[in-house]
């Protein structure tokens, strides 16, 4: 294979991936529960959870939280997203803190939350902002907590990345953002490798009642494990999770010429926003399918190229039902399989573009569609090949990865197999 | 007009001096103090936002309402960007690629949880604070100050549905959003872009986050560069989008360019090592250099008062041994965070239009009398990052 595509550009290769969801820590131990068609969706043992409509997450509990307060988003957002980084650059051979490009970080927006504000409080003459101010005096800590760029410093620092850390946010298509970021620095010459990680960790009191309302969230809380339920009959809603994922791409001329091993390819990327709404998609799915469309065309394919689609399937009754007009408009009446990640993991929002595009890469390798679970009796309105309940082997040469935002936000990937 | 010639073609500028392209010339030009508000947020001192009839870019009440007063901001620049470089019949595959805050609160509904909870054990505040919440939270609030959700608004609002990407990190991230929108449209990916920031000032939540990093002035409104008495930035009620666009569609659609936009370099210093940015800086114009021509240089300064990088930011332009002429965009903008360096780019690109710098406020800033071809934009920004950026004048020839 060339260390060119098709229009030119130089090829991007994954060299490093790294994972932690509610699945576990590390990427053998998430494609594993993951094959297994396991849940990583429990009961909130975080905070106390009187007064929520729903009390049901993935989360990943830090060793470090036992008995303790649990972390602040954006110490957890890092923790994670250190973790899966650290676990890809030692992968493809770039651990040791001196990394040969920059990074590309997809996270959630971070803000002062409730422990700051009762931190200021206490030490404030009465519960009101201007007290909260004058006590805010010399609290740097607290800076680091709630600003933006301390996240993307903090991670740029350890990995020893090269240049201004890049942060970004397009709500459930973070994610894929991030490493469409790192994949475009590539292709224009910009960087020779780039470290893309798709981060959150925002299963915190305030979130989740924000997400209830907007009647996002599943509330079948009684049955943790099955509450997830993509393209299912009797889906309400999704999981809200947490996690990381951390690809390392680089020129196939740059992996090539330190031998390192390459993993796969990103071949492509495609994105298109709507402006029907703030959370829905237009009812004509003109959005997604051009994202799908885009990203198919940017990879120098066709749709039957395509063997593979790992979903957006949030199991909201709205997205499924979009994702699967969007499908048939790409696709026709042969559609590839599709599955969603989230059934297990639940979704993970600023993470999940990229830890489906991890998985996405690890189907193509081992040749293996992951399953959609929980899924018991069939919407008839979405007649495509969900990958019911147990996983399947399969030839996969190309894979889409379908990424889509509140705010209208889309964004789809191409992955596919390393060259012979 | 070189291949991969990029212009800006538009400017949505709101600011404490009023709203566009005649409101800031005039503003500029006479050289006085901009508006402040020292009362309302002391000890802070605040640049407010103007007036603005928001129904002239957001028709709706129903978008008008699901917005917090930053994404209204930018929503509302967006439009006027568009307007201004009359861009309206390629809203639908121009790119979005802006810097955002978020984090905006419900003032009443916080005071009210931390005066019921204060002094609660933590087993009796936390289901406490569950059911005010749930009870309390607007159900759009949280779109309402979501960060990519400015981007989302002005997708519904202006029918801009390209690419759409929302960068965060404070100033860094208003230079990055620029330095990649230039980048995209150099090598052929869309041909006009949005992009920009918007930052809501006049907020006690953001006070108290920003004082948190020791970077807000305490104390009247001085100059940025006369702030050694209390050092800090002053914020300021700032939107600024900007039209960008190839040379060559911007000609073939006979649009005029107010500036040609010819690099962008971002970076950012371990400052807590010590380094401050000028070496990165220092090499970013040395390859910007051989392009200025032997004048006197305008500088477009954003320095925001804050002592550190403000220090870095004079040694760095002491440094390039050659004839300045600085004009702080913070002095007469105020910090707007996110919105400061594409307020800087807008403000370089206004001067290379009109042919004018901004009028000198203090010392530091020496008289210009001629007429600014080349202007070099900085962000040395308050708490990371610095960014640096060369703007020239569109010789009348290369005009459509």
């Amino acid at each position: 294979m060339s260390d060119l595509d098709h229009v030119g550009r130089p090829v991007v290769a994954v060299t490093g991936i790294g994972l932690v969801t509610p699945l576990g820590f590390g990427v053998a131990a998430n494609w594993a529960a993951l094959l297994a068609g396991r849940s990583g969706i429990r009961r909130i043992a975080r905070f106390p959870t009187e007064h929520l409509k729903t009390t049901i997450a993935g989360t990943v509990d830090l060793p470090e939280e036992a008995g303790g307060a649990p972390l602040v988003s954006s110490r957890r957002v890092l923790r994670l997203a250190t973790m899966a980084a650290e676990e890809a650059l030692a992968m493809a051979g770039l651990g040791g803190g001196d990394f040969p490009g920059p990074l590309m970080l997809g996270m959630p927006p971070v803000e002062t939350e409730w422990p700051h504000r009762f931190a200021l409080s206490a030490r404030a003459a009465e519960p009101r902002y201007p007290a909260l101010a004058d006590a805010a005096t010399g609290q740097e800590w607290l800076y680091r907590e709630a600003a933006f760029a301390p996240v993307g410093e903090a991670l740029a620092a350890r990995l020893g990345t090269r240049g201004a850390p890049v942060a970004i946010s397009t709500a459930c298509a973070t994610g894929a953002s991030a490493i469409q970021l790192g994949v475009e620095a590539i292709q224009r010459g910009e960087a020779e490798a780039v470290v893309a990680v798709g981060a959150d960790g925002t299963v915190q009191a305030e979130a989740l009642i924000r997400f209830s309302l907007l009647s996002a969230l599943s509330t079948r809380n009684e049955e943790p494990t099955r509450a997830a339920r993509p393209f299912e009959k009797s889906r309400d809603g999704f999981v809200m999770s947490e996690g990381a994922a951390c690809l390392v791409l680089e020129s196939l001329a740059h992996a090539r010429k330190r031998g390192a091993a390459v993993l796969g390819l990103v071949r492509g990327a495609g994105e298109k926003s709507d402006s029907f709404h703030r959370t829905r998609s237009n009812p004509d799915g003109g959005a997604i399918i051009a994202a799908m469309r885009r990203a198919i065309a940017d990879a120098g394919l066709r749709p039957a190229d395509i063997s593979y689609v790992n979903a957006h399937g949030t199991g909201t009754p709205e997205n499924d039902k979009m994702e699967t007009l969007g499908m048939r408009a790409v696709f026709g009446g042969d559609a590839p399989p599709i599955s969603s990640n989230k059934s297990m993991i639940g979704h993970t929002l600023s993470a999940a573009g990229a830890i489906e595009a991890a998985f996405s890469l690890l189907a193509i390798r081992d040749g293996v569609l992951p399953p959609t679970i929980n899924h018991d009796e069939p919407d008839p309105a979405i007649t495509l090949d969900v990958v019911p309940n147990v996983a399947r082997e399969a030839k996969v040469r190309h894979a889409l990865s379908n990424s889509f935002g509140f705010g209208g936000q889309n964004v789809c990937l191409i992955l596919s197999g390393a060259p012979a | 007009m070189a291949a991969g010639e990029i212009w800006i073609t538009g400017l949505g500028l709101v600011s404490c001096l009023g709203e566009g392209r005649e409101a800031h010339r005039a503003a500029f030009a006479a050289g006085v103090a901009p508006p402040v508000d020292a009362a309302t947020y002391a000890p802070f001192t605040v640049h407010p936002g103007p007036a603005v009839n928001l129904d002239v870019q957001i028709p709706k009440k129903g978008d008008q309402r699901q917005m917090e007063p930053w994404q209204r901001l930018g929503t509302y620049a967006a439009g006027l960007a568009i307007d201004d470089a009359g861009a309206r019949g390629l809203v639908s595959d121009m790119d979005l690629i802006v810097a955002a805050g978020g984090g905006e609160r419900d003032i009443a509904l916080d005071e009210g949880v931390m005066a019921a909870l204060a002094g609660l054990p933590p087993e009796e505040a936390a289901p406490k604070l569950n059911e005010m919440l749930a009870n309390g939270l607007r159900p759009t609030l949280f779109l309402a100050q979501l960060s990519n959700l400015m981007a989302g608004n002005i997708s519904i609002v202006h029918g801009v549905t390209g690419a759409s990407r929302t960068l965060m990190g404070e100033e860094a991230a208003g230079a990055d959003a620029v330095r990649i929108a230039a980048m995209r449209l150099a090598e052929g990916r869309g041909r006009i872009a949005l992009v920009g920031a918007a930052f809501a000032a006049a907020r006690w939540d953001m006070m108290v986050l920003y004082h948190t990093g020791g970077l807000l002035r305490r104390g009247p409104w001085a100059p940025v560069f006369s702030r050694e008495d209390a050092p800090g930035a002053v914020p300021g009620t700032l939107g600024a989008l900007l039209v960008v666009e190839t040379a060559e569609s911007a000609r073939a659609r006979g649009a005029r360019g107010l500036a040609r936009l010819n690099a962008v370099v971002t970076a950012q210093a371990r400052r807590e090592r010590g380094e401050d940015g000028r070496d990165a800086m220092a090499h970013a114009f040395a390859r910007m250099a051989p392009a200025l021509r032997d004048e006197r240089l305008a500088v477009i300064s954003g320095a925001t008062g804050v002592a550190g990088p403000t220090v870095a930011e004079r040694e760095f332009l002491g440094a390039l041994t050659r004839p300045l002429a600085v004009r702080a965009a913070g002095s007469r903008l105020g910090w707007g965070v996110e919105a400061a360096f594409p307020a800087g780019i807008a403000t370089a690109a206004l001067a290379l239009s009109d042919g004018a710098l901004p009028a000198p406020l203090e010392a530091l800033e020496a008289p210009f009398e001629g007429v600014p071809r080349d202007v070099l934009v900085t962000g040395f920004a308050a708490w990371r990052g610095e960014a640096l950026a060369h703007l020239s004048a569109i010789p009348e020839g290369d005009q459509p």
